[in-house]
């Protein structure tokens, strides 16, 4: 498969948000601004690819050649609840800038599941480093531009008067289920 | 209530070390005694799926018999099960082969071939297609049209290509995978008959 | 049973449901529940590794250093993942493939980890079994649940049994992605109605 479809299909097609189903919990609970929407994407681009590179360098490296495929799970969510708490080190030493506009939302992301499903995705489907790298930067796009697209229309409708009943969690997944049937409409792309 | 042991390096370290040796041992240990009912489980799925699309029953077990052939220039690969009967000829084959082309992505089937190339059945395994529209090329109003046909003949393609099969009404292009699919196991068929098993 | 424990068991079927309620573990209950079955089986699944988990964890929350909590609940939980998953895959190998990533993800999911922090790092194993059972039971009625609308809306059958004549138009949006946010909103619309008129 090309770079370019990789992008497509990850951002586009199969985003990891809308029809997938994977990072739920923070698309509900990191959107109900712009901004923060934003910092949060950055925040699992960074994680992601990060995490990807380190899982595959473990999964060929150890797991596979020593046949103990099946820690998997335990090895990647090892590797990536690590890896954050590195991360939030690193930044807070070195760049204080990042670590203002990042920290926040780095605890948030070990249980953030995009992380370890990518991680996950990229071994089941056979990547090389290069491939599932590039696919770590297009989900975490995808990711992104869900999440900005779903505060932007959170931000209007929070000057809404709903009933009652639909207040908060009901008219937030109302959104996000018109949300991905717009996304569906690029169902098919690539195919031909 | 009790308070947990101060954290000093060393009860850290312990902990945590002993908490990975825990996980090891127990995944050790389960994953020694799931290893053989997997692998059973798997051979009988195949299995079954094998049962469904080859002609007859059959009297060996095409899981144990599989041969795997390269297509696709080398960049894919299907597993090809013989079927035989008491006396050990071969009585029709199971492919299990594959189409990328499928609207929402790849296409698994298994394919049930005569020893002459034409179709038995063929059952699909994984899809991705849209539910209602192009799913429909699991259900048999769609795919009974294809027993007794050859894919080597020059028709072998969807009506809207110039060929004899109808398509499943807007899902064309699922259509054409599974014919995609099909021609796919068909030529590895021809390779394995005519003794060329990589390309 | 006396006040408290009958407390710590009720709370997560209804008062404090992880789905409906609390809002927790939404990535599997979106993903999986386009049939009741996946639903009830996912449910099952994480009721397992929740009571397993659970009761470790509160055995062991004095011996574990405060610093290094996290990173060893992590490992223990996905230690009992890959118990499940293994044995998913060895005895409920259909299930096992439709419910895919999700039971490697059961990791990651918010109510696990959230209840070895907030309950059964702070009381006793007995105690912690008793929320782990509620919170499971909770978690599997809501996902089932969620499962039959959409199955019953989405292709007009009950935990695979169909109600409708083959070829019949059913909703087919609620076994779509697009469906399962529709249909998780209206249920809690229903739940928050009922909640309201008790109150």
């Amino acid at each position: 498969m090309s770079y370019l479809m990789i992008f497509i299909t990850a951002i586009f097609v199969n985003n990891i948000v809308l029809s997938q189903f994977l990072g739920i919990c923070p698309f509900l609970g990191v959107s109900k601004k712009i901004s923060t929407a934003l910092g949060m994407g950055m925040a699992v681009m960074f994680v992601m690819v990060l995490s990807t590179i380190v899982t595959y360098i473990i999964y060929h490296g150890i797991l596979l050649p020593y046949n103990l495929t099946f820690m998997n799970t335990v090895a990647f969510i090892l590797v990536i609840a690590s890896l954050v708490q590195m991360v939030e080190i690193v930044l807070k030493k070195t760049s204080p800038t990042m670590y203002q506009a990042l920290g926040i939302f780095l605890p948030l992301i070990t249980t953030n599941c995009t992380v370890l499903g990518v991680s996950l995705l990229v071994m089941q489907k056979d990547y090389d480093l290069a491939h599932g790298v590039c696919f770590a930067v297009a989900n975490a796009l995808g990711f992104t531009l869900a999440i900005v697209l779903f505060a932007g229309i959170r931000e209007r409708l929070s000057f809404v008067v709903l009933p009652k009943a639909l207040q908060g969690a009901p008219i937030a997944l109302i959104t996000a289920g018109l949300l991905s049937m717009a996304f569906m409409g690029f169902s098919g792309i690539g195919n031909w | 209530m009790s308070k947990p042991i101060k954290s000093t390096a060393f009860t850290m370290t312990f902990a945590l070390v002993s908490v990975a040796v825990f996980s090891a041992l127990i995944l050790g240990g389960v994953y020694q005694l799931t290893l053989e009912p997997i692998k059973k489980a798997k051979s009988n799925q195949e299995l079954q799926a094998i049962r469904d699309v080859v002609y007859g029953d059959f009297a060996n077990n095409p899981y144990e018999e599989r041969y795997q052939i390269a297509v696709s220039h080398g960049k894919g690969k299907v597993d090809l099960f013989p079927a035989r009967d008491e006396n050990g000829k071969i009585t029709s084959v199971a492919i299990k082969t594959y189409s990328k082309n499928g609207f929402g992505g790849k296409i698994e089937m298994m394919l049930g071939l005569m020893v002459d190339g034409t179709i038995n059945k063929y059952k699909i395994i994984e899809h991705k297609e849209t539910p209602g529209l192009g799913s429909k090329i699991t259900e048999s109003r769609f795919s009974d049209q294809f027993h007794g046909m050859n894919p080597g003949k020059k028709g072998f393609k969807v009506k809207q290509d110039g060929g004899d099969i109808d398509a499943v009404t807007a899902a064309t292009i699922s259509s054409r995978a599974v014919v995609d699919a099909i021609r796919r196991g068909y030529k590895a068929l021809n390779k394995l008959s005519t003794g060329k098993t990589h390309e | 049973m006396n006040k408290t424990s009958y407390d710590n068991f009720t709370r997560g079927i209804i008062r404090e449901n992880p789905i409906f309620v609390m809002m927790l573990g939404m990535c599997p209950t979106l993903g999986v529940t386009s049939t009741a079955l996946n639903g009830l089986g996912m449910g099952i699944a994480t009721l397992f590794v929740l009571l397993l988990s659970n009761s470790i964890i509160s055995f062991l929350k004095n011996l574990i250093p405060y610093k290094v909590r996290i990173p060893c609940y992590i490992v223990i939980t996905a230690t009992f993942v890959t118990v499940v998953d293994l044995l998913m895959a060895a005895y409920f190998p259909n299930l096992h493939a439709t419910l895919g990533i999700f039971i490697p993800l059961i990791v990651v999911n918010c109510l696990i980890l959230g209840r070895a922090e907030a309950f059964a790092s702070k009381n006793t194993v007995f105690q912690s079994v008793l929320d782990a059972l509620g919170m499971g039971i909770g978690f599997t009625l809501a996902l089932t649940l969620l499962g039959l609308v959409r199955e019953v809306l989405g292709t007009g059958s009950i935990f695979g049994w169909s109600f409708v004549e083959e070829g019949a138009e059913t909703m087919l949006l609620f076994i779509m992605p697009p469906g399962a946010f529709l249909a998780l909103a209206g249920l809690i619309v229903l739940v928050n109605q009922l909640r309201g008129a008790h109150k």
